[in-house]
């Protein structure tokens, strides 16, 4: 009996680290550590966002105006600062329009190979830790056809819009010598960053304007419009819910002692 | 045609009352519907169930003012509904947060049922009918899941349907009859939207109500397993009345208040804090809209799927498959017949019969659990041996209704035999992962029928069923 539990607790604990061992590996990202309450930071990101992504992208399930309530901008500081997008009869967006570009899609997927996805909802599909990596992972990859490659993104069809500012870099590949033929595998294949035997890591080969901690900053301020742009109900939706949850304990409580006191009877 | 039962009331509604058994009513399902008195936490779920039905029903009708069931829009209209309609986003994440509270409610209600023996003594038609309630259940978040129209809607959507193409000669007619076009589209969308508004607001009412007419015909089950109407008469609401059984209304009712406060706490908790309950309640994929070209990576279904989802993927051939997973909602249905044990409540019946319970509820959660990940060689063999556990457990529990006369060891051997000819049927040993798991992982279905069949053929505390009381314990 003994030697039969012991079995049986020794194959769990087996069986458990082989499944620790089997959970799937991606790429490890960097924490973005925004603050979507921080007004200034997304204020901040969205000017970034319309003078740098909109060319492309849209955000097209928000409005202007939503922006500036959310942000406590007034209407007019958005019609004058943040909107440079014009709809389809030619005419400067109003405040009360989504924040959609003119562009066709059709004409950017003929450019680009891929038409730029909306980005409205980025923040809840990646999540911020992606969009912040992403956008610092851009590296020189002369096989690219817009001549950079991505390691958060692999063989992304997006140019690196931010060279100005970050500069560039290029991928360099550590690998072991205990690797042997691996090696010329892994670098052949450049879709699997994570190679067995081979470490690979960005570094700067051309300085941008700004330095590297501003260009984070800057990252981060796009990241957090994009994930506050994802659900602007975030902004509001924990506080309300303190007083929800404080009324159901307090209701609870209530119910609880009216029940006390009926069941008297019973017991 | 019987004369109704003569009435006091006065004024209005005495005047009501002759025209309409309003009060009759009201008597007879709450106020003198006497219910034991010893209800403990599982018999919450009843009530919250309906409580759950309510809010999908209000906050449905919510959410549809302002969907629209058009492939074209209909992603569009959801974000739409989160941002731009006023309290659109607390209406939808109560919805969604919702769906799940029903599943959570309703595995919880019927895993009560499962402990108490609560479809015996003449309770087998409310099983049945709770059945019925659980399969709309399910035919209603399937169809609701493909409305919001993103990635994981479409492709979980397209998934299922395509089940009913291995179907033999009439796979694709079929399939394309559900979807009502050759690929899934606008006009499956369409009559999903329908068919997700008629379901639960005028099946699935229904269906409760005649649960609740059936149940109070023959009376509500207790912990104890007693019934309480062939016990002792007289108690200080009625000298007809059981001794051990209470108004509904009102002491159930404030007791159930109690329970939906606490309910309420935590769908709330979630509603604001979590409502993607870290990708579980709305599935991160499902952020994208909806697109025919590009098949996401890892295809889950929703977590209250993913038991069955796991039992269709344990079996290689997608047919068997499909039925193996069919199978495993319609041998719920089977219930009352396959336990024939007399005593009702788990508290009088042996230990093994206890465990047997305790593991299918561990297995259920582990085959949810595979149903969620992405498969590997060890994920693969442990839904399928979850699986055999799963259908093994409806024999084992037919095995058990004779405690005293059953031959244990033939049993044993008989099912363990049955597991180790599957093995034998699909072991591969070129396949060098899979055949190794399927022999490290043979312990599970072993140790399960050692647990259940061997422990009470050898250690007779676990084979001791305890004598059922005339009346309730407490």
């Amino acid at each position: 009996m003994k030697k039969l539990l012991a079995g049986i607790v020794l194959s769990t604990a087996a069986l458990f680290s082989q499944v620790l061992l089997a959970s799937g590996d991606t790429v490890p990202l960097d924490k973005a550590n925004i603050d979507v309450h921080n007004q200034e930071s997304v204020i901040r990101g969205a000017k970034y966002f319309v003078n740098y992504c909109m060319g492309c992208h849209s955000v097209a399930f928000s409005r202007y105006n939503r922006l500036a309530a959310d942000t406590g901008l007034t209407d007019k500081q958005v019609q004058e600062n943040l909107i440079f997008t014009s709809g389809k009869d030619g005419e400067m967006s109003k405040v009360g329009d989504n924040m959609v570009n003119a562009m066709r899609p059709d004409d950017v997927e003929e450019g680009f190979g891929a038409a730029p996805p909306d980005l409205s909802l980025t923040g809840r599909l990646r999540g911020g830790d992606w969009i912040y990596s992403y956008l610092k992972a851009f590296y020189v990859d002369p096989t690219r056809p817009m001549g950079v490659n991505n390691t958060v993104f692999p063989n992304v069809g997006m140019p690196h819009v931010l060279w100005e500012l970050q500069g560039w870099q290029k991928l360099e590949k550590n690998c072991t010598p205990a690797a042997g033929g691996e090696q010329g595998k892994a670098a052949a294949d450049g879709a699997h960053a994570e190679a067995p035997h081979c470490t690979e890591h960005l570094v700067n080969m051309k300085p941008g304007k700004i330095s590297g901690p501003e260009y984070n900053q800057i990252v981060r301020d796009i990241t957090a419009f994009l994930v506050y742009v994802s659900e602007p109900a975030q902004l509001h939706r924990k506080t309300i819910g303190i007083f929800v949850l404080l009324f159901m304990v307090l209701f609870g409580v209530v119910a609880y002692f009216l029940k006390k006191e009926y069941w008297k009877d019973v017991h | 045609m019987a004369d109704r039962p003569a009435h006091n009331y006065k004024g209005f509604l005495g005047w009501v009352e002759d025209r309409f058994p309003m009060m009759e009513t009201w008597n007879y399902h709450l106020a003198q519907y006497y219910a034991p008195k010893n209800f403990n936490f599982w018999y919450f779920f009843g009530s919250l169930a309906i409580l759950v039905l309510v809010i999908q029903i209000v906050s449905g009708l919510f959410l549809a003012f302002n969907y629209k069931p058009d492939a074209a829009y209909a992603f569009a209209s959801v974000e739409y509904i989160m941002r731009d309609v006023p309290g659109g986003w607390f209406i939808r994440y109560m919805h969604s947060t919702g769906a799940s509270a029903f599943f959570i409610v309703v595995y919880l209600h019927m895993y009560r049922a499962l402990i108490y023996g609560s479809y015996k003594g003449k309770r087998e038609l409310i099983w049945l009918i709770g059945m019925a309630i659980y399969v709309v259940l399910m035919a209603t978040a399937f169809m609701g899941y493909l409305l919001p129209w993103g990635q994981m809607s479409y492709w979980g959507a397209q998934v299922i349907i395509n089940l009913f193409n291995t179907v033999p000669y009439v796979g694709n007619e079929l399939s394309t009859w559900i979807r009502g076009d050759f690929v899934l589209g606008d006009a499956t969308l369409n009559r999903f939207f329908a068919l997700h508004f008629f379901l639960p607001a005028l099946i699935l009412p229904a269906l409760v109500f005649v649960h609740i007419v059936a149940l109070h015909a023959v009376g509500s089950n207790n912990p104890d397993g007693v019934e309480i109407k062939q016990g002792p008469k007289g108690n200080m609401w009625s000298p007809t009345a059981p001794t051990d059984g209470i108004p509904f209304h009102p002491y159930y009712t404030v007791k159930d208040i109690v329970g939906v406060a606490v309910f309420l706490f935590f769908f709330f908790a979630i509603v604001f804090f979590s409502p993607e309950m870290g990708g579980y309640f709305i599935e991160k994929p499902n952020f994208e809209p909806a697109n025919a070209l590009k098949t996401p990576l890892h295809i889950a279904p929703v977590w209250y799927f993913t038991p069955f989802y796991t039992v269709l993927r344990a079996v290689p051939d997608p047919w068997y498959g499909t039925l193996a997973m069919f199978s495993a909602i319609i041998v719920l249905f089977l219930l009352p017949w396959l336990d024939q044990n007399p005593i009702k409540s788990w508290r009088y019946r042996t230990l093994a019969h206890k465990a047997n319970l305790i593991i299918f509820a561990l297995v259920f959660i582990v085959l949810g659990w595979m149903g969620v990940e992405t498969v590997t060689p060890v994920y693969k063999e442990l839904g399928t041996r979850m699986t055999e556990i799963y259908f093994l457990f409806f024999i084992v529990i037919w095995v058990h209704s004779r405690p005293a006369t059953v031959n244990y060891l033939l049993w044993f051997g008989l099912l363990l035999g049955l597991v180790v000819g599957i093995d034998l049927w699909r072991y591969n040993g070129e396949v060098k992962d899979e055949a190794h798991q399927i022999l490290v992982q043979f312990i599970w279905p072993l140790a399960y029928l050692a647990i259940t069949l061997l422990l009470p053929a050898f250690v007779s505390k676990w084979n001791m069923e305890k004598p059922v009381p005339d009346r309730v314990t407490d």
